[in-house]
């Protein structure tokens, strides 16, 4: 149900991100969906990849600083308000987001996306009950 | 040049007379010293037991130095020669330990610096007639009551503004026809920067004087303020150790600072042997205050560096010159006015378990003020990933050293290994501030 994501501090320093992109590549490691959160003097890389835990490993090995979060992968039916509607329900139940970010590959007629929510447990049980699928470890390995 | 005295006789002394009236108040401030718990152990170990045990100004070397340090481990009672019923005013400055250090004043010792505040006002040619906007920081600190008593007693009309709101402070400035200063230099510059965004040009204000203190600046920062503003510009030196502001101060020809030696003595060592350096030669400053006896203080290091002026000055005074601050013998920060040890702020990061134990601290000009820059290594294992966590993780750093070091500081937050590590003497202050 919930999936792995490497959250990695990230100095403002040029070539810092092509160093952690180029480290995955030589472990063989993919990138399925990649976000970052920017402030002046730092970065939050996020990404989901297909071995999350030997990138983990290798980011560590490598001294940089990575580590594992919860978040939920969600399909969203591609077409003009897919996305409204599932943000919806998350709103008439009281679900917070606190970010969300698009893969980058799609899965037949649906669109991935990536949710952390303060509450994961709480947001997949209503995300079920409202017949919303949501992709698993395996799912994402898969794509 | 005119030339206005607060006290003429004192002031223009034979140097014999200013030996004599330094003698004759050290043994008072003997006296005073055996009656605290500090000097009274130190004292008679150099074969000080009484006032009469000082029979020259030469014994004076007998006496040891008095460190900072000193003042902390002795806080808060250990040189007070009085009981507190005596005492009517207080002055405490941080510590670099999170120990602060304190100063005690009698009525007469308040009177005493009062007067040379008003001594050192009057030497610049500043009078009753002129208005001062004093903004400095009221409170703790020395440099803010110590200013408006003496300027009051010279009968100055005087704006307790004390420091901050730019804005408000050109407001008075303009409403109140303010003629005179006492600021720190990069303040001063700072405020400069801001008339026109305030809409105020400088034919706005009717400034003559500024008395510049609190913080070393060159002879350069001085021409600077005094063509910007077309004013006279005069330097003050000042420590709480000693009182606060107004022990030397620059007369009307600007060459350099008076040092009130009926009030002080005056040594200059070589901060690494402790022997005194020849005349004229640069060295730390070693202070006697020889006009406060709630709290004596002989022989402190002030770890100020300077040189003394041996010929006369113009003004007639008699009073040894000392050089501008040209630097320190220890590794104090003075940033925007407050003194900083790096000490303080590495005892700050050391609690903060987030964070590593490598840092850097930077000090820097934007604009006419300094910055302060603290830069620390997130520790791997304390990321959990979110970015809200470094914001308040950098807010809360900032907060930490606020509370301990009075400022702000910009936080920022390397990889761990990031950071340059030393193998020898770790560089931890890069300070890019123009040298004095």
């Amino acid at each position: 149900m919930k999936i792995k994501q490497i959250s990695i501090f990230l100095e403002n320093r040029k070539g810092r991100l092509y160093d952690v992109c180029s480290l995955l590549g030589t472990k063989n490691v993919n990138i399925r969906a990649l976000n970052v959160a920017e402030t002046e003097s730092f970065g939050i890389l996020r990404i989901v990849v297909d071995k999350p835990d030997a990138a983990v490993k290798s980011l560590g090995e490598a001294g940089i600083i990575a580590r594992i979060t919860d978040v939920i992968a969600v399909e969203v039916t591609d077409k003009p308000g897919g996305l409204a509607e599932i943000l919806r329900v998350l709103a008439d139940e009281d679900v917070n987001i606190e970010y969300m970010y698009g893969f980058v590959e799609k899965s037949s007629d649906k669109a991935l996306m990536v949710f952390r929510f303060d509450d994961a447990d709480k947001a997949a049980a209503i995300l079920k009950r409202n017949n919303i699928s949501i992709v698993n470890e395996q799912g994402v390995r898969e794509l | 040049m005119e030339i206005s005295y607060w006290n003429k006789e004192v002031e223009t002394a034979d140097r014999e007379t200013i030996k004599q009236i330094q003698l004759q108040r050290l043994k008072g401030i003997i006296a005073a010293a055996l009656k605290t718990p500090f000097y009274s152990k130190h004292l008679p170990a150099v074969g000080i037991k009484s006032p009469d045990d000082v029979r020259s100004l030469d014994d004076l070397r007998k006496i040891p130095f008095t460190m900072k340090d000193d003042l902390r481990q002795n806080y808060p009672k250990g040189l007070l020669s009085v009981d507190t019923s005596e005492v009517v005013r207080i002055h405490t400055s941080s510590g670099t330990t999170g120990i602060p250090t304190v100063i005690y004043l009698s009525a007469k010792d308040l009177d005493n610096a009062t007067d040379l505040m008003a001594r050192s006002i009057t030497g610049t040619g500043a009078s009753r007639a002129d208005i001062l906007q004093n903004m400095m920081s009221y409170g703790l600190f020395t440099g803010g009551l110590c200013m408006h008593y003496g300027a009051e007693r010279v009968g100055m009309m005087v704006i307790p503004a004390a420091g901050g709101n730019t804005k408000r402070q050109v407001q008075l400035m303009k409403d109140f026809r303010t003629t005179v200063l006492h600021i720190t230099p990069s303040y001063l510059l700072h405020i400069h920067s801001k008339l026109a965004e305030f809409g105020i040009s400088r034919n706005d204000l009717a400034l003559q004087k500024a008395f510049i203190g609190a913080e070393p600046h060159s002879e350069n920062t001085r021409r600077k303020i005094e063509e910007l503003y077309g004013i006279d510009a005069y330097n003050s030196y000042g420590l709480s150790e000693m009182n606060g502001p107004g022990i030397a101060f620059e007369c009307v020809y600007k060459n350099d600072l008076h040092f009130w030696e009926d009030a002080y003595i005056v040594e200059i060592i070589n901060p690494k042997t402790g022997e005194l350096v020849p005349d004229g030669e640069q060295g730390e400053v070693v202070l006697t205050n020889l006009i406060r006896n709630a709290m004596p203080l002989m022989r402190y290091r002030t770890r100020d560096l300077a040189y003394l002026h041996t010929e006369p000055c113009k003004c007639g005074r008699t009073h040894r010159r000392m050089s501008r601050i040209l630097g320190r013998s220890d590794d104090m920060l003075i940033i925007n006015g407050v003194n900083v040890f790096p000490s303080q702020i590495e005892e700050v990061i050391m609690r903060v378990p987030e964070v590593g134990t490598n840092y850097q601290i930077h000090v820097e000009k934007q604009g006419a003020l300094d910055r302060l820059v603290v830069k620390v290594e997130l520790y791997p294992k304390m990321f959990i990933g979110e970015a809200k966590q470094i914001d308040s993780l950098k807010a809360k750093i900032s907060d930490e050293l606020k509370a301990s070091i009075t400022i702000k500081p910009a936080i920022e937050l390397h990889e761990h290994g990031s950071l340059p590590v030393f193998e020898g003497k770790a560089v931890r202050v890069v300070d890019t501030r123009d040298k004095l």
